[in-house]
């Protein structure tokens, strides 16, 4: 087999909690595993840090476990296209190659969703989330003043792990209504120890933080930089905060850029899967954030599902059924009790920018039908983002669908497209 | 202890420690503005994992590398705010 090619029983695509733990179930048979990693770490978007002591206890097991697995591990490569069933085309900083698998597990898991509003263009305007992953890393924190905003359980989670590591937490504003939250809060024991204990934790690590709820946040101030926010309720009145940070959380959305691909049905923003991970396409799985968004707990049930089909290990996997369907009903109660209002949908002002690569605004969008117009007159979705950010939000604010993905799945460097002939051996 | 390396942020020279990602030491460096837009704006970090391109700052030369899932390398020549 030549440099440019090569051949795995079982490859998955990304090395978060699904992916790991789809590695380790895989490897428990005769079969090879290559697992295919963008980032230079594993962990996925949680446990980035696999050495740290600041890396919970599941986080460190199941490091472990992938360690001790015989799963072969390509880090800094990305899936940039597929030209035939069971081929990839994988591009590393140096090189790229040929990949061909038997069968695929994609773990590729789910971003932030970015809601455009006046201001959110300014730097230290960040996703919770994305606050949440440099701050893992070590971005500077001692005595800076930041807002969280926007919904869900992320807030309180980074709020709890910024103030760890010296922020100033000024307020954690959640757009739900109190109303909406006890019905959460009240359902939340019925649905499995681990989700309770972590909400728990966060709590007594954000003693008197306070938690807003019913607001949200309708304007970022500053030149080059964030210098304030100004925050709403719904009886109409703001209130302005003076901070150096915002980190802004609106939900999750699933990577479906290698599912589209690939072909496999997707349905309401999800890949359709059966009870065996398996996709509408043959040969393809998929695990975790991508069959809905729903937190570790079901990125590890369903990768290990899915690494036990993958290799002929059914009673393995019917074993964890069970679990799949609990927190299955935790991601409903999830999206029910953390619905984004539709005051949301109104924030932006004519010359809010909505694409941030090629800088286009609300009122040039508003002369488009849908994301092909507005991509065709205004090259929104043409930056290097290739659509990722501008293409969820304007199909939140306008509802536009889009045909994504063209590849490649990750912008590429034209050379490893030409140098590349795809032959199988 | 861990060992350091030094690169150089618009010319002049930062030591960190092996392991730091780009972004935070540039963060650390008190650079705010890692890029301009199309239109000239100041740009940071948004996502801090690769998707946004927000954090695209200039190494060795080649332009729109993510400094957000780049690991500081001896020697890097890095420019911000272009
Ligand atoms: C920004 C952010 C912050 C979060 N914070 C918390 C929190 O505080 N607490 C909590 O409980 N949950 C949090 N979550 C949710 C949690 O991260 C997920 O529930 C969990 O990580 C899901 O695991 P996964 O394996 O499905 O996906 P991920 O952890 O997202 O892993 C997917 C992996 O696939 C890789 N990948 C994607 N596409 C490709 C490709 N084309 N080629 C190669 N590799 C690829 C990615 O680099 C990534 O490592 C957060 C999620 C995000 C996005
Ligand atoms: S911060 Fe989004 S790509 Fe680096």
């Amino acid at each position: 087999m030549s440099d440019t090619t090569k051949h795995f029983d079982i490859v998955i695509v990304g090395a978060g909690p699904a992916g790991m733990a789809a590695a380790v179930a895989a490897s428990q048979s005769h079969r090879s595993v290559a697992v295919i990693e963008s980032n230079p770490w594993t962990g996925g978007q949680l446990w980035r840090r696999p050495d740290a002591a600041a890396t919970p206890r599941a986080g460190r097991h199941w490091h472990a476990r992938f360690k001790a697995c015989k799963a072969h591990l390509i880090t800094e490569a990305s899936v940039g296209d597929s030209i035939a069933p069971g081929h990839l085309l994988v591009e590393t900083p140096a090189s790229a190659f040929n990949l061909f698998y038997d069968r695929l597990i994609m773990a590729v898991g789910a971003r932030e969703q970015f809601m455009p509003f006046p201001g959110w263009t300014l730097p230290n305007v960040f996703g919770a989330g994305g606050l949440q992953l440099l701050a893992k890393s070590g971005w500077p924190l001692q005595g800076k003043r930041v807002v969280v905003a926007g919904s869900g359980p992320l807030l309180l989670a980074v709020g709890a792990q910024l103030r760890k590591r010296g922020a100033r937490v000024l307020c954690i504003a959640e757009q739900t209504s109190l109303k909406h939250l006890v019905r959460f809060g009240l359902t939340l024991p019925r649905l499995g120890p681990s989700k309770l204990w972590q909400a728990l934790v966060c709590q007594s690590q954000l003693l008197g933080v306070p938690y807003r709820t019913g607001y949200w946040p309708i304007q970022a101030h500053g030149t080059d930089r964030l210098e304030g926010v100004t925050l709403r309720r719904a009886n109409g009145a703001t209130w302005n905060v003076t901070c150096d940070m915002l980190g802004c959380a609106f939900g999750m959305v699933p990577n479906l850029e290698l599912a589209r691909l690939l072909g496999c049905d997707i349905e309401q923003g999800t890949v359709r899967v059966d009870t065996w991970q398996k996709t509408s396409v043959n040969q393809v799985y998929c695990a975790g954030e991508p069959t809905g968004v729903g937190g570790m707990d079901r990125a590890l049930i369903e990768g290990q599902i899915a690494g036990y089909a993958v290799t002929d290990q059914p009673d393995k996997a019917r074993a964890l059924f069970g679990p799949r369907q609990k927190t299955h009903d935790f991601t409903r109660v999830l999206n029910q009790g953390f619905a984004l209002r539709d005051e949301l949908r109104t924030l932006t002002t004519p010359d809010t920018i909505v694409c941030r690569c090629e800088d286009v605004t609300a009122a040039q969008l508003a002369c488009c039908d849908d994301f092909r117009t507005a991509r065709l007159y205004t090259r929104c979705g043409m930056g290097p983002c290739q659509g990722r950010n501008c293409s969820t939000a304007t199909h939140t604010l306008y509802g536009w669908e889009t045909e994504f993905s063209r590849p490649p799945v990750t912008p590429i460097r034209v050379r490893s497209l030409v140098d590349l002939s795809v032959e199988k051996e | 202890m861990s060992k350091h390396l030094t690169l150089s942020v618009n010319g002049r020279s930062l030591t960190v420690p092996e392991g730091t990602v780009l972004a935070v030491a540039l963060a650390e460096a008190g650079v705010t503005q890692f890029r301009r837009s199309v239109k000239g704006q100041a740009r940071g970090p948004l996502c801090g994992m690769g998707i946004c391109f927000e954090c695209s700052v200039t190494i060795d030369g080649k332009l729109h590398q993510r400094s957000c899932q780049t690991l500081c390398q001896e020697g890097m020549e890095v420019t911000t705010d272009e």
